[in-house]
């Protein structure tokens, strides 16, 4: 027979998301000796671990520190308190009566029965084959994570001449990472009008190192038998179909991708939650507790986050919301989100409308748009309004919802999140 | 040494037929030009055990195909290799189709094969909902099945090579001599294996090593099938392998659950010059949907994983051409081994075992033979208390790797000891399925170097995704 144990809150997860709603939990009135992390790596830190470039905390902290020197923080944190860490454990199971099924070396598989459970395995990004690139599979295409592992973790150089696809922000981190080790990046080549980046990223990482930044355009086709010997990129229509005539050939060993992250639901799906086909997360309420009662969700698995400060932020508020059901809450009555008009989502998808402290709802939009205003709508009529000089896809947004607002809404009732002209 | 047997080719043909020959008492040698098992033609290509109703009748392929479709079920239970019976439809969409499946049908009987039935749209839309409205009925071949082919060519060498056969990889055959009834077969590298007989099964390359021997031509065209393949999340598209009606080119481009429950579309079908450049084309893609989705069209190019392509080596005649060489019957050929060559396999290699038997006359069977091989183990199928039983006995067993598919340390160092084992990351990977999830290996790709690096005692910087020069990683960085 195997194991069986109880705690109040399991976390999956003991990247920064999992750590700050841990600790939040606690500081929420759950007794430490009951909260335990489930961590598939060896150690706590999620992918910051490998993340060595500067750039995180300058909200949280106010200070601009390293991706391991933020989770550091936190697991001083988390070692200073009794919450039970148990690392290089993989949660295989999750079932509709909030038990969780983990395996790991020490104790072999085991069952921790929970009051609540909070979600938090991040993300992955976007394999090549998802994308319509011809050509063919040798070694030297890898996912700018990937790469970042082995340059980064492993000290192992993973190619020398680089043309890297997506402008994501890990995208853009590896071209100024790989051209400080010594590899030549090419260029690279963003499908999109826009990056997908922060702007900070791409001025620090491209235009300092002189290295292209390509809109528009993508790798239609790899080439190479063994090792990866070029690819050939072309410009894009506004359908994102290849223009015949622009096609072009580069030389390179190394295809790194950074075309997207989606977040980790395999989980979630087990129990079936209720899903949000744009996050590709679960849909959550303010306090981020999914469709399936006591099952919480923060940080990247619930949507991508730009910057792990906003998943800090994030994950206190899920970590909260767990203590306050384990405790005991009144039952919600909700009103819905949504995003029009340029919104793509927003987060949370709807709000307890007794909630008694303000909401802020995040969302991302469609396109980039220059001086246009957010509105956000109840019923018709206008609840707030704020200009804005410019808007773009990687800039994750905001707006506030005040509880003396909620008070006067029904349940039922839908807050729209648009975008409109100035 | 000279060997009794050397075959050339480990694709599912050349492991199958040293797997046969090695029950007799007898020294085997499996040469292969690539670093691992099935790199060739058995990599990439649709994994249908057809039924036997497409080949002409009274052709090597109708033959051996009906045989081999029906010996495959037992084989792949022995051999512990993913398969299911989960029957064909051929669907007509007019009039003309319709009598073009009759047709079929009628072959199919003529074949040999056994329960099929003429279905009309009703019945069709019952078996597969998803099917198009434009359906107007099919040709419903149940004793058809689905099959991972690499899968079967790796048991069948862990089977032979459990055996006593000896594996030789990356063994590019240079030159075939014969002198006092034995063969001397070269390798590039200047090594070399000599045979008292030689079975030529080099898929692609068999037609230019039959040339090498003894200058024997045979007309053969490379044929590239692109695919993609669909996450599955997509899993309930489609129960029954689904084609269109066939035309010259082939069987058309089909949708078909594969073994492990992703949905695989294609193949294209295009005559191409170098048989070593299994590139998909700019654009093959999207064509292939296009053609799917005239049979189901929920099939999408959003739900693709990952995208491949397969050569397949089509022969004028359009048959199997499994012969000895002229004046030598010791050499024997197999030309043309194409669709439908795996659902044949099984039966190739009895036939090709009875044809050397007649020749050199029936060996000593092993006392201590093992049809079988070791039963692999895959974690994320077991029940919860022989997944504790074997963690256990070995703790490996209880650390994931890839997440995305739920494989073990312990089932790679497995894959790795496995006898002609994996000695690269895609050898784990179509030995296990580490990689082969939505991740593509992002995550357990460097893990899975390590494994390898510590298994094998080489430098992480040696380790290839296939071999040859395709390094994962370079130096050390400063």
């Amino acid at each position: 027979m195997s194991k069986i144990l109880n705690y109040d809150l399991v976390v999956v997860g003991g990247g920064p998301a999992g750590m700050a709603a841990a600790l939040s939990a606690m500081d929420n009135g759950i007794p430490e000796e009951n909260i335990i992390i489930l961590e598939r790596a060896d150690r706590l830190g999620g992918i910051l671990e490998q993340c060595i470039h500067t750039g995180f905390g300058l909200t949280y902290f106010g200070e601009e520190l390293s991706g391991p020197e933020y989770a550091q923080r936190f697991i001083d944190l988390v070692e200073k308190t009794k919450i039970a860490v148990k690392t290089d454990t993989m949660v295989l199971n999750l079932t509709k009566d909030n038990q969780v099924i983990c395996s790991n070396r020490d104790d072999g598989i085991y069952t921790i029965n929970a009051k609540a459970i909070i979600l938090a395995m991040g993300c992955r990004e976007r394999p090549r084959g998802a994308l319509d690139i011809a050509g063919s599979r040798p070694a030297g295409v890898m996912s700018a994570g990937a790469a970042q592992k082995y340059v980064n973790i492993d000290g192992y150089m993973p190619g020398h001449k680089v043309v890297i696809l997506g402008s994501g922000d890990i995208g853009l981190i590896m071209a100024r990472r790989m051209t400080l080790e010594g590899a030549k990046v090419e260029c690279v080549c963003e499908v999109m009008p826009y990056s997908g980046g922060l702007q900070r990223n791409i001025v620090q990482c491209l235009e300092d190192f002189d290295i292209p930044l390509y809109l528009s355009c993508t790798v239609i086709q790899v080439h190479g038998k063994d090792r990866v010997t070029g690819v050939t990129i072309a410009n894009v229509d506004d359908k994102m179909l290849p223009i015949p005539g622009t096609e072009r050939y580069i030389e390179c060993d190394t295809l790194m991708l950074s075309v997207g992250l989606i977040p980790e639901n395999e989980l979630s799906q087990q129990i079936g939650l209720e899903m949000d086909p744009v996050t590709r997360g679960p849909k959550v309420n303010e306090m981020r507790e999914t469709s399936h009662k006591g099952v919480f969700a923060c940080g990247n698995v619930l949507q991508v986050h730009d910057l792990v400060d906003f998943v800090t932020q994030e994950s206190q508020i899920a970590g909260k919301g767990a203590a306050q059901f384990i405790k005991g809450a009144p039952e919600p009555e909700y009103v819905n989100c949504k995003g029009i008009n340029g919104v793509r989502y927003t987060v949370p998808q709807r709000i307890n409308k007794n909630n008694e402290e303000e909401v802020k709802i995040y969302f991302r939009v469609a396109n980039v748009y220059k001086d246009k205003r957010v509105v956000v709508t109840v019923g018709g009529k206008e609840l707030w309004n704020r200009k804005k000089i410019k808007l773009a896809p990687g800039e994750m947004e905001n707006v506030f919802i005040k509880p003396e607002d909620l008070k006067e809404m029904k349940a039922g009732d839908e807050i729209v999140v648009s975008v409109e002209e100035a | 040494m000279v060997y009794d047997v050397a075959i050339i080719g480990a694709g599912v043909v050349g492991t199958l037929i040293a797997r046969a020959f090695s029950k007799y008492d007898m020294n085997v040698v499996l040469i292969e030009k690539t670093a691992d098992v099935a790199m060739g033609t058995t990599k990439a290509n649709s994994g249908i055990v057809h039924a036997g109703f497409d080949a002409q009748s009274g052709t090597m392929k109708a033959k051996l195909n009906v045989r081999g479709c029906a010996l495959m079920e037992d084989l792949c239970k022995e051999l512990f290799v993913p398969y299911e019976k989960n029957g064909s439809l051929v669907v007509a969409f007019n009039d003309q189709e319709l009598e073009t499946i009759k047709v079929l049908y009628d072959r199919g009987i003529t074949n040999g094969v056994p329960d099929m039935e003429i279905i009309d749209a009703a019945k069709l839309r019952e078996l597969e909902p998803n099917i198009s409205e434009e359906a107007k009925g099919a040709l419903w071949a149940k004793s058809a099945g689905i099959v991972s082919p690499y899968e079967l060519a790796i048991a069948a060498a862990e089977c032979a090579c459990g055996n006593g056969v000896e594996f030789k990889r990356n063994f590019d055959v240079d030159a075939i001599t014969f002198a006092d009834g034995v063969f001397s077969v070269k390798c590039k590298c200047g090594c070399e294996v000599a045979a008292k007989v030689v079975i030529n099964a080099a898929g692609l390359g068999a037609a230019e090593i039959a040339k090498k021997f003894n200058g024997e031509e045979y007309e053969v065209i490379g044929r590239l099938g692109e695919y993609g393949l669909l996450d599955r999340s997509c899993a309930g598209t489609c129960s029954h392998t689904i084609f269109q009606c066939p035309n010259e080119m082939g069987k058309g481009v089909l949708v078909t659950p594969s073994c492990h429950h992703n949905i695989l579309v294609g193949p294209s079908s295009v005559n191409v010059d170098d048989v070593d450049d299994m590139s998909v084309r700019v654009g093959a893609l999207r064509q292939i949907f296009a053609t799917a989705q005239k049979s189901v069209p929920i099939v999408s190019t959003r739900d693709m994983i990952t995208s491949f392509a397969g050569i397949r080596a089509h022969h004028v005649d359009d048959d199997f051409i499994i012969t000895p060489a002229k004046d030598n019957d010791k050499f024997i050929n197999l030309i043309g081994i194409e669709s439908p060559g795996l659902a044949s396999s099984p039966a190739i290699a009895e036939y090709v075992e009875e044809m050397v038997i007649n020749t050199i006359g029936k060996p000593v069977e092993k006392a201590n033979y093992n049809p079988s091989r070791k039963a692999p183990v895959v974690f994320r199928e077991l029940p919860p208390e022989k997944q504790e039983a074997l963690i256990a006995e070995n703790p490996a067993y209880a650390r994931v790797i890839c997440r995305c598919e739920t494989i073990t340390e312990g089932e790679i160092r497995d894959a790795i000891k496995a006898p002609a084992g994996a000695i690269d990351i895609d050898g784990v990977k179509r030995r296990t399925r580490a990689g082969m999830g939505r991740c593509q290996g992002g995550f357990c790709g460097s893990k899975v170097l390590e494994i390898l690096a510590e298994e094998l005692n080489l430098p992480k910087e040696d380790i290839t995704k296939f071999g040859g020069e395709s390094k994962i990683i370079y130096e050390r960085t400063k």
